[in-house]
């Protein structure tokens, strides 16, 4: 089965059971494409026993651990073929995951991301204020997460502007020139979680406190990435749009759940607050002790599949973030699919014994 | 001098110490630590590394020891192996504040109470890692004990010792268990086995250096044993570990990881997360680079043992844990190989002792006076 078959379909009204049946075919299609075009992966299947025939359900499915994007260079094409690569720190510090895309896999991102962000904001562009610095999306070559993510979403942006200089400075002047210009129109937000937190919403609050006001009533927030910052200083998403509509008058406001090894699946968070699967992917949420599915409302480790994914063998893993599947097709805002929520990273392991006791103490 | 009366004294009083803290029986590595240096225990140490000759053994002077810092009661065995050797001892004790830690040295201070003339001869200390605290102990010391990782003895190799001191070091190792299939199979008690294998293995979250990595398999039931020997161990890790999500997912790394750079490996299925196992030939090369903890273990069948030989050629390769009869290493160790300081029986490789990684703590903590 090709992406383009699922393209044709609709983003969120098809019921679960029809889904599953359609994302396992893909599923299977791209497990099938990955053993043969990618040694390492093919090389995995063979260790663990991983049958050539198709499987019945998308459950069934092999899955790799995420953090192998940090340890092995994973490619379904050859170099030539390459046309970007996106890294991407994570939270874990030193090493980096490598994501290499041919142009079809890199298109195919970008359009399941327009067709799953269309159906919060409308397919409407709107002037657009990235709430990070310039810097982030200068290499075009070499992407990080937050560079792609930004060129991403500037899909839906008319005129662009950066809200932050290269020191992370608010260009207050500029803001202030950019809505008045736009003045009336709906416009969209984008930044990432702890960014929009501790370089927008702060210097909001500190303005205001010199009598200086932005009115963002208008306005449409998307942002993503991890919450861990901010949950040390215990903002929850609650916090987090409460003290946004305080500042600035911001209503509209979805998180999204996604990542770098995965671009253009990504889950967006309804009025409801609840992240949404589209019909190109699909999260399970699995018991750690023995990788079981989770009944539904039981936390687990989060497992989630794209359908995108050909340059790279990506589409079916297994993360490091916990996270509780909600419900199946009865989300009150009328979404069909799985919806759900993250409850954040896995902790490290805190390990005994006398190996590596210089290692563990520079972690900490 | 050597196993002084007064240092058994001290010892055998910290012992009782220890045994008579109910709070101590909670921690079996106390019990044991307590159990080694009671009076009988280290009579019989005193019997064993006993003096031939007319040479007279001294202690060497002051030493310098460096605890592992997540192993709680290491720093102790240190320490009384520095006391019974006849040496002076300043220790530098975990930073991490583990209950054993207090215990012990509670049970130091009370024995010092009763044997005021021992206060010169031991120092328990706890700081940071610095540079300048390293730099005067290691000036003051005759010999230097630092237990590793590398660098840690990296670390500690930036201070110089003066001219006539020596270092012993503990580096990172790895250790392996052979177990003869037969004998297994004819043992009654496979419950005490999977014990002894939980204790060598689990209970350190198998990432202490005595803690088998791999576990090869020898004799003529090989298929029979394995399947009785993990589904016992299954058993007892499920009732016994306390396990913590990320473990599975760091296994499951650990084993694509095998599965992508070594040839041949094969993840072996099982119920669950708990013990995750790979099977290898027994030479593939590198093995140890890919070697993970918290109940990850490769596998091997083995028609020789010295199929193990590129395995034990290794300085790292510390302890072989067995089943079966030792005898039967005879040919691996006399094919002339590098590695391998211990050949114990499972159950035992946490099993403290004079002669540790290769050192004869006796002789090289001691000066010996040539009387001709």
């Amino acid at each position: 089965m090709t992406f383009e078959e699922l393209f044709l379909l609709p983003t969120y009204s098809m019921a679960q059971p029809e889904k599953e049946k359609i994302l396992t075919r893909r599923l299977n299609t791209l497990t099938e494409f990955h053993r043969m075009n990618c040694p390492e992966y093919s090389k995995i299947l063979e260790c663990f026993d991983v049958p050539a025939e198709p499987m019945q359900d998308y459950r069934m499915l092999p899955f790799l651990p995420v953090r192998l994007f940090k340890e092995l260079s994973l490619k379904s094409v050859p170099d030539d073929a390459v046309v970007k690569t996106v890294t991407s720190s994570g939270t874990s510090g030193q090493s980096v995951s490598r994501i290499f895309l041919d142009r079809v896999t890199s298109a195919n991102q970008q359009r399941a991301m327009v067709r799953i962000v269309s159906d919060f904001i409308g397919t409407g562009r709107m002037p657009m204020i990235v709430i990070d610095c310039p810097g982030v999306v200068k290499d075009r070559n070499m992407f990080s997460a937050r560079g792609a993510g930004i060129l991403g979403f500037s899909i839906f942006g008319a005129k662009r502007m950066f809200a932050l200089d290269d020191k992370m400075r608010l260009n207050v002047d500029e803001l202030r020139d950019f809505l008045s210009c736009f003045h009336g129109q709906r416009i969209l937000l984008f930044g990432f979680t702890f960014m929009v937190w501790q370089h927008f919403y702060r210097e909001l609050l500190r303005l205001r406190e010199q009598g200086i006001v932005f009115d963002l009533s208008d306005g449409v927030l998307i942002h993503g990435g991890g919450w861990k910052k901010l949950a040390a200083d215990a903002v929850t998403s609650d916090v987090f749009k409460n003290s946004l509509r305080e500042v600035c008058g911001l209503e509209q406001i979805h998180d999204y759940y996604g990542m770098a090894e995965q671009t253009g699946c990504i889950y967006m968070e309804c009025e409801f607050g609840h992240l949404h699967a589209s019909i190109f992917s699909d999260v399970i949420a699995r018991r750690p002790l023995d990788f079981s599915e989770c009944a539904i409302g039981e936390p687990g480790i989060l497992q989630v599949m794209s359908s995108i994914p050909e340059s790279y063998p990506g589409h079916n893993l297994l993360t490091e973030d916990e996270g509780v599947v909600l419900g199946v097709d009865d989300c009150p805002c009328g979404r069909k699919g799985k919806y759900f929520k993250v409850l954040g990273r896995l902790k490290d392991a805190e390990i005994r014994g006398c190996s590596d006791t210089y290692a563990e103490r520079f972690k900490d | 001098m050597p196993f002084d009366a007064e240092v058994i004294r001290f010892l055998n009083i910290a012992s009782q110490q220890l045994m008579g803290n109910s709070a101590a029986k909670a921690f079996p590595d106390v019990v044991t630590f307590a159990f080694w240096i009671r009076k009988a225990s280290v009579m019989k140490l005193q019997t064993r590394f006993a003096t031939q000759g007319g040479s007279v053994q001294v202690g060497r002077g002051v030493l310098f020891h460096i605890a592992p810092s997540n192993v709680p009661v290491n720093f102790a065995y240190s320490l009384a192996a520095g006391l019974m050797t006849g040496n002076a001892n300043a220790v530098r004790v975990p930073s991490k504040p583990f209950p054993q830690v207090e215990m012990i040295a509670d049970a130091l201070n009370h024995a010092l109470d009763e044997c005021p003339g021992l206060r010169p001869y031991l120092l328990l200390m706890r700081y940071q890692r610095d540079r300048a605290v390293n730099d005067w102990f290691s000036a003051a010391a005759d010999v230097r004990v630092v237990w590793g990782g590398d660098q840690t003895i990296a670390e500690l190799r930036r201070s110089p010792l003066p001219p006539r001191s020596s270092e012993i070091t503990f580096a990172d190792r790895y250790s392996l268990a052979v177990v003869d299939s037969d004998a297994y199979l004819a043992m009654e008690d496979k419950t005490r086995v999977a014990e002894d294998f939980y204790n060598d293995t689990f209970l350190t979250d198998q990432n202490a250096c005595t803690s088998p990595r791999v576990i090869a398999w020898v004799g003529s039931s090989i298929p029979q044993a394995k399947t009785l020997f993990w589904a016992e161990a299954h058993r007892l890790v499920k009732k016994k570990y306390n396990f913590q999500p990320i473990q599975g997912v760091n296994k499951l790394v650990s084993g694509c990881l095998a599965a992508v750079n070594l040839p041949g490996a094969h993840a072996e299925h099982g119920e669950d997360n708990l013990i995750f196992r790979v099977s290898v030939p027994p030479d593939t090369e590198k093995l140890m680079e890919y070697r993970d903890n918290s109940g990850y273990f490769f596998e091997c069948d083995c028609s020789d043992i010295t199929e193990l030989r590129s395995l034990c050629d290794n300085k790292r390769c510390q302890t072989i844990a067995y089943i079966g009869d030792r005898n039967m290493f005879a040919p691996l160790l006399e094919s002339g190989i590098m590695g391998i300081d211990r050949i114990v029986p499972l159950g035992r490789t946490m099993d403290f002792d004079l002669i540790w990684d290769g050192y004869a703590l006796p002789a090289v903590l001691t000066r010996t006076i040539a009387v001709i």
